[in-house]
């Protein structure tokens, strides 16, 4: 494997892996949703689709920013609180300081990438272990929200147009039978942005390289440590777009929410066939991921499955997904 | 690979339709789901027993769901919405945040589907009935045991879970109006906030007991607050009165062997209860108050194996 350079692992990467783990992944998806679709007439309805989608978006850019990082046999603990302080983050711009609402998205943005690159500096330049340094932000992050919001939640009435980002529906205007919420709209963009980002730029070829043969990469004469921390920065910032779309589905930053999140984020991207040891991993196996943990949610709802079970049934079909990725990748 | 992964697909949907086809609910079956503030914590289990119970006694079809953590605002919304697309009956909700549940619970209304909120109100005229317990009363009931319990002079203290919550403040609220309305002598010497957790309750607690070396009791206004009062006197080695509230195996047993004066007990059982029993009310087009009470019961050494106290009371 060593002997491989970045380039030709790539290549590997994305010609073996993906076409293949797309297959398997989305065979899967479609597999629960035939189930459940059988299992309770309830389930295939626009209504609770549209519920489906909904209740992806947030899951969804989370786990996209942390696909980048686990791509990099990195880590990222920091997504859950990083996502709230973003919301809060927004919150101050708007409500508190009565600025306009593109203030408060760049400020969720900005603030995003601001922490994405303290924990990337952590990381590259002070050679704290990543699943360390972002348990350290993870409760920082939680800290300064109480702080910040001043353990109350931020509601966004002064401007009644943010809740338009996840609530409103532009293909609805469009389609009306097809009422797909904005923030699913903006999970997507994210979705096909980031995917051009790892698989078209130079900053996603040294993403996958980073992950394969970090000391390789670093014997070629490319500066490891700041490629490290744009990647970092660059999670962060996708986190802020994480934390608008909960903050616009909500109307409000709560600031105590977020702890927990990025263990779903992980499992998405995990189930997605992305490998935690780096080296490999695609944007659309992500969203795949992200879809099957909450077709898994939704459907065992809708057949009204004690709660307690609904729990065991989603930990099996997470080990079952990743020792399936395993049988797949001996071969 | 890809056959064997869709066996396995396949293997566990038989295997789930199997274990769960008890669970499919008959065509005609009235179906009233409750989306909860919580699910693990045995207030919230007791909660539940009482829908259960109802559900059973009524003949309607109850499930009970809550997020992890009541801090999971988007996750209880999620529940809400599947809920919904079940086309329930009538609906439960115990609201995390109201006005987050607004654009779903206009949803119910629209699709006139009665909601019956629970535990704590939603601010909103959209649910039929809010069943609760009146907890500023039942906190000043805690007051006036607390004063009687201390000669009715003193030093006190509180050690409170949140102050944005509405139980949090409502608790925190009929506690103080009380000792300083009816009580001049005693004196409120601190009021802090652990979150609920056992262990930062307990080190608020060592920090009250070492600042003030004449203090008489403490007030614990939710189970994990007391579980702290308690074992923060019990680390001092001080012999205070201690006050909590709901139950619990721990506190239970306090208050059995008088390391705890007493606690208040709400009806977490009478709650889940008289949920279903006003959505069926609703159902039939009844009318119903706006409030029901579901009652509250202050229990000391001397009346915790009453009937009437022990069947609220939960382990």
């Amino acid at each position: 494997m060593s002997t491989l350079s970045p380039a030709q692992r790539l290549k590997a990467a994305l010609f073996s892996q993906s076409t293949r783990q797309k297959l398997l992944a989305f065979t899967s998806l479609l597999g629960l949703m035939v189930f459940f679709s059988a299992a309770s007439p309830n389930f295939l309805q626009t209504d609770n689709l549209v519920g489906i989608l909904q209740a992806t978006a947030v899951n969804g850019v989370l786990a996209i920013a942390c696909t980048f990082v686990i791509i990099t046999s990195g880590i990222d603990l920091s997504v859950g609180t990083l996502m709230t302080f973003c919301a809060v983050m927004a919150g101050v711009f708007m409500t508190y300081w009565g600025l306009p609402m593109y203030m408060g998205i760049a400020a969720a943005i900005v603030f995003g990438a601001l922490a994405g690159w303290v924990s990337g500096f952590l990381i590259a330049k002070l050679k704290i272990p990543p699943f360390i340094a972002t348990l350290g932000m993870m409760m920082l992050l939680k800290g300064l929200s109480l702080v910040i919001s001043g353990t109350k939640p931020i509601y966004f009435n002064d401007t009644p147009n943010f809740s338009y980002i996840s609530q409103e529906s532009l293909i609805g205007y469009f389609f009306p039978s097809l009422p797909i919420p904005n923030a699913v709209l903006i999970l997507f963009v994210v979705a096909i942005v980031s995917s051009l980002i790892l698989n078209k730029t130079i900053l996603g070829s040294y993403t996958f390289a980073l992950g394969s043969n970090e000391e390789a990469v670093r014997l070629s004469g490319v500066n490891v440590d700041r490629w490290k921390i744009i990647i970092y920065s660059l999670n962060g910032a996708i986190c802020g777009i994480a934390g608008l779309l909960i903050a616009s589905r909500l109307n409000s930053a709560q600031p105590a929410l977020g702890q927990g999140y990025e263990l779903d984020a992980i499992a998405a991207v995990v189930i997605g066939g992305t490998s935690l040891s780096g080296g490999a991993g695609t944007i659309l196996g992500t969203i795949i991921g992200a879809f099957i943990m909450s077709v898994l949610t939704n459907g065992l709802r809708i057949m009204s499955v004690a709660q307690e079970w609904q729990t065991v049934i989603t930990g099996i079909i997470i080990i079952l997904a990743v020792y399936a990725d395993i049988l797949r990748r001996r071969k | 690979m890809i056959l064997k992964r869709k066996l396995l697909t396949m293997a566990i949907g038989m295997g789930m339709a199997s274990v769960f086809s008890t669970n499919s609910f008959a065509v005609d079956e009235i179906y009233i789901p409750m989306v909860s503030k919580g699910f693990q914590h045995q207030f919230w289990q007791a909660v539940k027993l009482g829908a259960d119970q109802a559900g059973k006694d009524l003949k309607v079809k109850v499930t009970f769901e809550g997020p992890e953590t009541e801090a999971m605002v988007d996750k209880q919304i999620d529940m809400l919405s599947s809920a919904l697309a079940k086309k329930p009956a009538a609906i439960g909700f115990a609201a995390l945040d109201s006005k987050a549940a607004l654009p779903l619970l206009k949803k119910a209304q629209a699709a006139k589907i009665p909601v019956i909120a629970f535990d704590s109100g939603v601010d909103s005229d959209i649910p039929a009935t809010t069943a609760t317990t009146d907890n500023k009363a039942a906190a000043s009931l805690a007051a006036d045991k607390m004063a009687g319990l201390i000669g009715n002079a003193g030093e006190v203290a509180l050690v409170v879970h949140d102050q944005t919550s509405r139980t949090g403040v409502d608790r925190r609220d009929g506690f103080v109006d009380r000792i300083k309305s009816s009580y001049p002598n005693i004196k409120i010497v601190s009021v802090q906030y652990g979150g609920g957790d056992q262990l930062k309750s307990t080190e608020i607690t060592k920090s009250i007991l070492q600042a003030n070396p004449n203090l008489k009791g403490i007030f614990g206004a939710n189970e994990g607050s007391a579980i702290g009062v308690l074992n923060g006197a019990k680390e001092m080695k001080r012999n205070i009165v201690i006050i909590g509230y709901d139950s619990g195996k721990q506190q239970k047993d306090a208050v059995r062997s008088g390391a705890m004066a007493g606690a208040i007990t709400q009806n977490p059982v009478g709650i889940g209860y008289k949920t279903v029993e006003a959505a069926v009310k609703a159902l039939k087009g009844e009318k119903l108050p706006k409030i029901i009470d579901t009652g509250f019961y202050f229990y000391d050494k001397t009346n915790i194996d009453d009937p009437k106290i022990a069947a609220v009371l939960y382990d």
